[in-house]
């Protein structure tokens, strides 16, 4: 049936080709199978439409929501920009391998059951990983193999929770739970690992800056935007998650304003980003899982948008640290305007997609009287901005003048950043038409004179704070330890602390058993020994006795047994 | 652009006029809730100029914390690659 068309597979179907394939074949596949995927997710009608059983489960491949569809949509569409922006440039290996990683994630959206999102969680998995290998370098290898474990190993607790729900419940549907038993909670922490939530976010900022400058854009889309529908799917409302999606708004900002290297700093600002949306779920209103869902699809976009930015940089020039880059904007106007557009979007400046999503979240804070969450979201708001909105573009376009004059974008490359900064400002200037496609009807007015006013003073004087605190930020040369630090150093130095003990408690038996041998050896020789070893004198054992002694002792040890016996 | 190291946006007096410029929005965004009056939520977002205080202090709270917490995080670029390069 053409209606139950998979749209996943349409892309997996494609990664497949693309290998293989050259030339005009293979943009022609690159191009078309991400809009063939498009056209199949809105054949997916609501609810399930197809099922398979397998053991004694009802697996159901593919089922369609709303809020399903609205983040297959983005997918695809973060799928064909990307194919757009990278084709020319990238390896076909990882064009291929990015393919079949969005194919996980859409396969995520329509998984109707456990089972079914697990495979395409853990398709995800091992695909990402070839996407952050295919950065080529050693620093690659080796960011990629921490990433993957991590991932393998987030994908283990996942499985323990769904075997857990599966054998208490004997149901494998994906409906909202809350995380009230050890099932349930291992459910909940593999899904925050891919969302890169505490303690263990820096798999973010390690792995995703070390692919290459057209990987990091595939990367930032898929695998913390997966996580986050899962959580809308399986957790809304579980009130932990406001705890931990604040404490990543905020880890996000402090580690970005530490950092040096451009695509760490966007890569930081996607746990601050990814926190907002999962301090939403938490909430789990109607109006915040609306902006939870919004938020994601407008994210992607302007998150994409400036990895495109700092990607045709780094493409350009070779080099992604603050302290070389500047002034670039002389050369790269186009580069830098959809950087800058991007940045506003992801500050949430009225007229971009950030306003109409992000306050959509703080709304539904306010609305359920948390105050303390609507501050700390508006002070974060504040912070992006300094972060991501301003300290980005600043670094890299203007700052000093590095001397640097690179060319402006490839044709394909600014294409594909036209795009996506088209689409920050139409949802930023036409929020009615994008809102219709959210899961649940949308009473929500972005645009109340009061409320743009405090966010322009909010924004603004932000700006004025990272102006006059510059001196403050100088950018150094350094990187900032993390909770990898544990596994990275301190495992490792307890792993090499054992081994140097185990070898020294090994030296020290060798030794004994070589001094004890020796002891038994002179004992042995002591008694037994005739040749030089003994010394002077024969051991008792091997001194030779004349005929009659050795009678006469024979005589007396036989009298001694017969009157033992007699006796 | 002919003149890279005398781009207009580099000039002292450009960058003088964009400051000027730059607070004279500052002071008019402030001034507006004057006339759109913001209703705030919880009372005290309400009050004139509250975003605008609000955000720089905010700001000025997360550069100290990441300045201080830098203290004891910052390494040199080198950490990770001297001690995983062993192997």
């Amino acid at each position: 049936m053409i209606e139950s068309l998979p749209p996943a597979l349409i892309l997996l179907a494609a990664a497949l080709l693309i290998a293989p394939l050259r030339g005009h074949w293979r943009t022609a596949v690159i191009l078309a199978a991400p809009l063939a995927t498009l056209w199949a997710i809105w054949q997916v009608p609501d609810g399930v439409v197809a099922t398979i059983t397998f053991l004694d489960y009802q697996i159901e491949p593919l089922e369609g929501s709303p809020l399903r569809r609205l983040f297959a949509t983005i997918f695809a569409l973060m799928v064909f920009t990307g194919g757009l922006y990278a084709f020319r440039q990238a390896r076909a290996v990882e064009l291929a391998a990015a393919y079949a990683y969005a194919a996980g994630a859409i396969g995520v959206c329509f998984a109707g059951d456990l089972i079914t999102m697990f495979l395409y969680w853990e398709l995800m998995a091992l695909f990402s990983t070839l996407v952050v290998w295919s950065g080529g370098t050693p620093a690659a290898r080796a960011a990629g193999i921490r990433y993957a474990i991590m991932h393998l190993l987030g994908g283990v607790i996942l499985k323990v929770g769904i075997e857990g729900v599966v054998v208490h419940t004997g149901s494998i549907d994906i409906q909202p739970m809350l995380a009230t038993n050890f099932d349930t909670w291992m459910i909940l922490t593999g899904i925050l690992i891919n969302a890169a939530a505490p303690p263990v976010s820096a798999w973010l900022a390690d792995a995703y800056p070390e692919a290459s400058p057209t990987g990091s854009v595939f990367l930032s889309a898929f695998t913390t935007k997966t996580a986050v529908l899962a959580l809308i799917l399986l957790f809304p409302g579980e009130p932990v998650l406001i705890w931990v999606g604040l404490f990543m708004v905020m880890y996000g900002i402090i580690y970005a304003l530490l950092e040096n290297d451009a695509r760490r700093i966007l890569a930081y600002s996607i746990v601050n980003q990814v926190g907002f949306m999962v301090c939403a779920v938490g909430i789990g209103t109607q109006l915040a899982l609306n902006g939870a869902a919004a938020h994601a699809f407008a994210h992607i976009i302007y998150k994409a948008l400036l990895f495109m930015s700092a990607g045709v940089v780094i493409y350009r020039t070779g080099k992604s640290k603050c302290t070389d880059l500047g002034g670039l904007f002389r050369t790269m106007p186009v580069t830098a305007a959809c950087g800058i557009i991007g940045a506003l979007a992801i500050s949430g400046f009225p007229l971009t997609s950030g306003f109409t999503t992000k306050t959509m979240i703080s709304q539904a804070a306010a609305d359920e009287s948390l105050m303390t969450v609507y501050l700390l979201l508006a002070a974060a708001s504040a912070g992006v901005f300094l972060h991501a909105g301003i300290k980005f573009p600043w670094f890299v376009f203007f700052q000093k003048d590095s001397g640097l004059r690179p060319k402006d974008a490839p044709w394909n490359m600014a294409v594909a950043m036209g795009l996506f900064a088209a689409l920050c400002i139409l949802i930023g200037v036409f929020p009615e038409v994008f809102y219709r496609f959210l899961p649940y009807a949308v009473e929500y007015e972005p645009y109340k004179a009061g409320k743009v006013v405090f966010y322009l003073q909010l924004l603004l004087f932000s700006g004025l704070a990272f102006f006059l605190l510059l001196p403050l930020m100088r950018r150094t040369l350094t990187i900032s330890l993390d909770s990898d630090w544990l596994w990275r150093v301190l495992l490792f130095r307890a792993a090499a602390g054992i081994q140097a003990g185990l070898s020294a408690a090994g030296a020290a038996l060798q030794a004994r058993r070589v001094a004890g041998f020796a002891a038994l050896r002179s004992r042995a020789e002591y008694h037994f020994g005739s040749g030089p070893a003994a010394g002077k004198r024969m051991g008792v054992f091997s001194r030779t006795w004349s005929i009659g002694t050795t009678a006469l002792w024979i005589a007396i040890l036989l009298i001694a047994y017969v009157l033992v016996y007699v006796i | 652009m002919n003149d890279d190291s005398d781009h207009w946006l580099v000039r002292p007096a450009t960058i003088r006029w964009l400051w000027r410029g730059f607070i004279a929005v500052l002071v008019l965004t402030v001034l507006a809730q004057l006339v759109f009056a913001a209703k705030g939520y919880f009372g005290v977002d309400g009050w004139l100029g509250f975003g605008a205080v609000f955000g720089f202090l905010a700001c000025l709270a997360m550069v100290l914390v990441a300045k201080g917490l830098g203290v004891f995080l910052k390494r040199d670029e080198r950490y990770y690659h001297e001690r995983e390069s062993d192997d």
